[in-house]
């Protein structure tokens, strides 16, 4: 299985703590700078929250995916991952997960905080929260495609962008629908359902389109 | 990869055979967008409710037609050079980007244009506009990957790859949008309830669009024929064709 | 027939072709030096044989089916030492060998682990991370996957490159016994390198 993949980035990423702390102070950042932007009115910030969060949180997890691949394909680690006898696929699989862990989970842990900022109630906040736990996944796993297309090319940071970003726009809809879905009253299964079906498809399809791009990417 | 007819797309026999079909389709895309052009500003009636504003949709709902046909086509293009190796129709896919950006832009400006004496404003964030603007930033991704990219081999698969993925994607996203859209403004103007079209509108738009695909596939095939020189320029036969030119 | 076989290969980066109809065949015990000046195509042609590139032209196969229908089974066959060593800067010695070898399909024990970094020479820099030891050891860190893989082709891109002439001695002891055990070897190097053992093929590309 791909489970030493995973325990070998969370290896790679202790060691190297400030690049998880980065990840995640730019979002609270992100985050805590709308409010300046916009006045704190506080029954416009409530409504704005959601939708803020997530694109926070989107625009935090794409930053980070730079490292997903860059450092291994660097010092020769990726050629022999191409060469493994497992299926490259599932070691994609445990690094997209392993990105997840780094930098999504401390996302999801942070945003009920980051919500408080915005009062939102406790509804909104479970919702948020459950939302982001759903959807951050997918944003690693799509998010690998994108840093596997762009692996070693100049300028690859600024061009994963344009190319996962359009592929984001789904699961920021339905993030942030779950939340305002819920403060309206309308109840969030359907929203969160939904971000479980998109997580479901990604991890099926999403690793071995990855895995076909690395194999383009190294040749 | 046995197939014979693999060796009649080969890139230097397309480029001659395609040498000879651009004046056709560039002559039938002339004449036919003067006379879809002359129907829609002169023939086609006035609109009792939109006036003489609505004439843009010639030009709109053709463009917009086009941007998603153009997107789909060059992803096949893309995903069959992908599977079979076939340089070909990764050149073509390359050749139908810029194509298919163009007439998504063209849309959008339309769209806004007509925007304003119907909605009194620019831009709304109607489903349609906002998968438009999408659909153009998936085009933009996929010129830009290939144009990072030097080895053209690589940059023709990893464009498949964005093209393909960009294709799934669409419908998921056009719906996510379409949702997104009705949660937020349920009662805003849609496009969707178009008055009844008189027939001649209808001939009309019909008309504009099959100009539009005449003027697409002979733009698209000038383009793959500069994308084949430049990457067969080392080739005899290139070689020869610069010797008639000199 | 021969274990590996290449046919007919060709090469082209960009617009240039670097090397066309290359043939060769490799059996049991046997070693393929590939020989060349900068730019000719050896790391490329290695690349192939690993199955990272795909020749222009050309078939490589092994025990006489295509490596591209093999895939997995062939990966499992061989071991790839690039340019690149794959050693991590953040990991130890130990944690490297003992992930690369997970990687390459082949789980070992911390005990093996320590064997095999000692005769390599890192006796005692085992929890060292990997940022703090010298080219030639990094390199070391790499070859003594060798050690512990248990592959029968050895696929190696300038080996002796930042080794001393210790370890240079150690790598043709462990390439002797390789190939005396019936593995293969394909390797390039501008060193010369005496190997008694087996027969050598000497490749030249231009």
């Amino acid at each position: 299985m791909s489970l030493w993949v995973i325990q070998r980035d969370l290896l790679l990423a202790m060691r190297r703590r400030s690049d998880v702390l980065t990840t995640l102070f730019f979002f609270i950042i992100v985050v805590s700078l709308f409010p300046l932007g916009v006045g704190p009115e506080i029954n416009i910030l409530r409504t704005m929250a959601p939708g803020v969060v997530w694109v926070a949180a989107l625009l935090a997890s794409m930053l980070s995916l730079g490292r997903m691949f860059s450092s291994d394909y660097l010092d020769g680690t990726l050629e022999q991952m191409l060469l493994s006898p497992q299926s490259l696929s599932m070691l994609v699989l445990g690094k997209a997960l392993a990105h997840w862990l780094v930098t999504g989970v401390p996302l999801v842990l942070m945003s009920p905080v980051l919500g408080i900022q915005y009062d939102l109630s406790a509804d909104a906040l479970l919702v948020l929260t459950a939302s982001l736990l759903l959807g951050t996944p997918v944003l690693s796993l799509i998010g690998a495609i994108g840093a596997a297309l762009t692996l070693g090319l100049r300028g690859g940071g600024v061009l994963v962008s344009l190319l996962v970003l359009p592929l984001y726009i789904p699961i920021l809809i339905f993030g942030a629908g779950a939340v305002e879905a819920s403060a309206a009253g309308l109840g969030a299964g359907a929203h969160l359902s939904l971000l479980g079906a998109f997580l479901l498809a990604s991890l099926v399809l999403a690793p071995w389109a990855t895995a076909v791009s690395l194999r383009i990417s190294m040749e | 990869m046995a197939i014979n007819w693999f060796k009649y797309s080969s890139p230097a026999s397309f480029y001659f055979l395609a040498g000879k079909m651009i004046p056709l389709f560039t002559i039938a895309a002339i004449i036919l967008f003067a006379v879809g052009l002359y129907i829609g500003f002169f023939v086609a009636p006035t609109d009792f409710q939109q006036g003489e504003a609505y004439r843009i949709i010639f030009i709109h709902v053709p463009a917009a037609w086009m941007s998603m046909f153009l997107y789909v086509i060059m992803a096949i293009w893309a995903g069959i050079g992908l599977a079979f190796n076939t340089r070909l129709s990764s050149m073509m896919a390359t050749a139908i980007a810029p194509t298919g950006a163009m007439f998504t832009f063209l849309a959008l400006w339309t769209g806004a244009l007509w925007g304003k004496p119907m909605w009194g404003t620019w831009w709304v964030w109607d489903a349609r506009l906002t998968s438009e603007l999408i659909l153009l930033f998936l085009y933009i991704g996929f010129m830009s990957l290939q144009a990072a990219i030097d080895d053209p081999r690589r940059a023709d698969k990893a464009g498949a790859v964005i093209a393909l993925v960009g294709v799934v994607n669409i419908p998921i996203i056009y719906f996510s949008v379409k949702w997104w859209n009705t949660l937020h403004q349920g009662a805003t103007v849609s496009v969707t309830q178009s008055p009844k079209m008189a027939a001649t509108m209808l001939t009309g738009m019909l008309i504009m669009s099959i100009a539009c695909w005449m003027y697409a596939i002979a733009v698209i095939l000038i383009r793959t024929r500069t994308i084949i020189l430049e990457r067969e320029r080392h080739t005899a036969w290139v070689g020869e064709l610069r010797g008639m030119a000199q | 027939m021969s274990i590996l076989q290449g046919s007919d290969l060709e090469c082209v980066r960009g617009d240039r072709r670097l090397f066309r109809d290359i043939n060769f065949s490799l059996n049991a015990g046997e070693l393929l030096q590939v020989h060349g000046p900068n730019g000719s195509g050896k790391t490329s042609l290695l690349r192939m044989l690993c199955g990272l590139a795909t020749p222009a032209h050309g078939k490589i196969c092994w025990h006489g089916t295509d490596i591209r229908s093999l895939k997995g089974d062939y990966y499992g066959a061989i071991t790839y030492l690039g340019h690149l060593s794959g050693v991590k800067d953040d990991l130890t010695a130990i944690e490297n060998l003992r992930i690369s070898s997970a990687l390459a399909g082949v789980e070992i024990e911390a005990k093996k682990a320590h064997e095999a970094l000692q005769h390599m020479g890192l006796g005692g820099r085992e929890l060292l991370p990997a940022k703090v030891l010298s080219q030639g050891q990094r390199r070391r860190v790499a070859l003594a996957r060798l050690l512990v893989c248990g592959t029968v082709l050895w696929i190696l891109d300038e080996p002796l490159a930042a080794l001393d002439s210790a370890a240079v001695k150690l790598m043709q002891t462990l390439l002797e016994q390789h190939l005396g055990k019936g593995g293969m070897v394909v390797m390039t190097t501008h060193q010369e390198i005496d190997i008694t053992t087996g027969a050598t093929q000497r490749l030249q590309l231009t």
